[in-house]
């Protein structure tokens, strides 16, 4: 457990660094890839929604640090995120070969649906359109392209446990 | 139970960061933060460069031959305009030694130029910032003001000691007073409402005279003590389209920045001489 919280802590850390340096400056529309969000969702399916949540808040803390913003906003945001991606992976996709792409784009939709809200609070706003169709689509696009090669990552980093099964009883 | 905690634990970390001052606990550990990642930063952004740069050069070509039609014109549109200034300047400079013309601190010679690379940019589309490699040490400070060799970037809103934060001309927070260099009309540049890199010349009159093409330069006002923070003479941009409408108080002009704020790489922080 804590040399998963080691690496995890690492590897986001190094992820937090890239997403500012390089790939906020990758821009599609006005939709940027999001390393560290879907490498929070990868680490949260792989190790549940505690360790998720913790990542997430680790992960959001040194985005928020390496970007002079608000510090605390983007660990509200990340750590909700890790949460939930956690409790679906514990019911769906744990230990899955495949990442979950719901995950990812549940996550993403989430991350920036919750980011509107909370910026909307804060006194900055987007117009609808802009949102939907210049910054949170590129966005869900590249997400869903990073998905694969870095929950493969994911999976080689915390080498997955065998996929555990959970009897349905049926319903009487 | 950890998440809830988690989730309070931020909500407490916002409030107590809007809460605090410039020079608050909260405030300086960041800075301290960043002070750690900026040689991080600036390593990502050197090996990401070439990558970048041969993107850029790659969908630049697709546009070239019709950019280059357009250049031409504009070249000689220039030639023409280039004589006809040189001929106000030293009318102008003339003028002012018959009147004894006393001027405030002026651009560029009222500032020392500070050129600085962009490492970085904040990851949401909310905040039009970037994060630059010189900070306090190089002499920069709040609210010093940003430019590149096409026209102005924005201003300096937060300094380390080797980092600053740029805040974009075409942000939420940004308002520019401004004039139309070619009748004076001035007004106030802010940032659009249809995209993130569209900006808007606000609160000129609809009696002011206002064509396409026209060029907005920053206003530099001076009232008592108060004065812009931004030099007069700035280029900002070209007016895009001129509309108004009966009800509307002020005329709507869109206006094209002359920085392409996508493919920032290098900028020059003005510092003032005397401070």
């Amino acid at each position: 457990m804590t040399a998963d919280a080691v690496k995890a802590g690492a590897l986001l850390l190094f992820a937090a660094l890239v997403q500012v340096s390089i790939a906020s400056a990758i821009e599609v529309a006005e939709g940027h890839p999001d390393v560290v969000l879907v490498l929070v969702i990868g680490i949260a399916l792989l190790r549940g929604p505690v360790f998720g949540a913790v990542a997430g808040f680790w992960a959001g803390l040194v985005l928020d640090v390496a970007s002079l913003e608000t510090l605390g906003l983007t660990s509200l945001l990340l750590t909700l995120v890790g949460y939930f991606a956690g409790r679906l992976g514990d019911v769906t996709t744990k230990s899955s070969a495949h990442p979950s792409l719901v995950a990812v784009a549940l996550g993403t939709v989430g991350f920036g649906l919750g980011s509107a809200v909370v910026h909307f609070m804060l006194g900055s706003t987007l117009s609808a359109a802009q949102f939907f169709v210049g910054v949170l689509l590129p966005t869900l696009a590249l997400n869903m392209l990073l998905a694969y090669p870095l929950y493969g990552l994911c999976r080689r980093i915390f080498h997955a446990e065998p996929r555990e099964r959970r009897e349905v009883s049926p319903a009487v | 139970m950890v998440a809830a905690v988690l989730v309070l634990f931020s909500l407490a970390l916002i409030t107590v960061y809007f809460r605090e001052s410039e020079g608050g606990t909260l405030h300086s550990a960041q800075r301290i933060g960043l002070s750690v990642a900026m040689p991080f930063e600036v390593a990502g952004e050197r090996i990401a460069r070439p990558f970048r740069d041969a993107w850029g050069w790659t969908s630049d070509l697709v546009g070239a031959k019709q950019e280059n039609e357009k250049l031409r014109k504009q070249i000689e549109a220039l030639r023409q305009r280039v004589i006809q200034e040189q001929t106000a300047v030293s009318e102008n400079d003339r003028l002012r030694e018959l009147l004894s013309f006393v001027d405030g601190p002026g651009f560029p010679a009222g500032f020392t130029g500070v050129s600085t690379r962009v490492v970085g940019r904040p990851p949401s589309a909310y905040n039009q910032e970037v994060l630059i490699a010189a900070g306090s040490s190089a002499g920069i400070s709040r609210n010093d003001p940003v430019v590149t060799q096409d026209g102005l970037v924005g201003l300096v809103t937060n300094v380390t000691s080797n980092g600053a934060k740029v805040t974009l001309i075409t942000d939420q927070s940004s308002a520019v007073s401004a004039i139309v260099l070619e009748s004076g009309a001035a007004g106030l540049v802010r940032h659009g409402p249809s995209n993130s890199s569209a900006l808007v010349l606000d609160r000129v009159g609809k009696d002011e005279l206002v064509e396409e093409g026209n060029l907005v330069i920053t206003a530099g006002w001076r009232s008592g003590k108060l004065e812009s923070l931004y030099p007069r003479g700035i280029p900002v941009g070209m007016v895009k389209s001129v509309g108004q409408q009966d009800v509307d108080l002020y005329k709507r002009i869109q206006v094209a920045p002359l920085v392409n704020f996508d493919a920032l790489a290098e900028v020059i922080v003005l510092v003032p001489k005397k401070r």
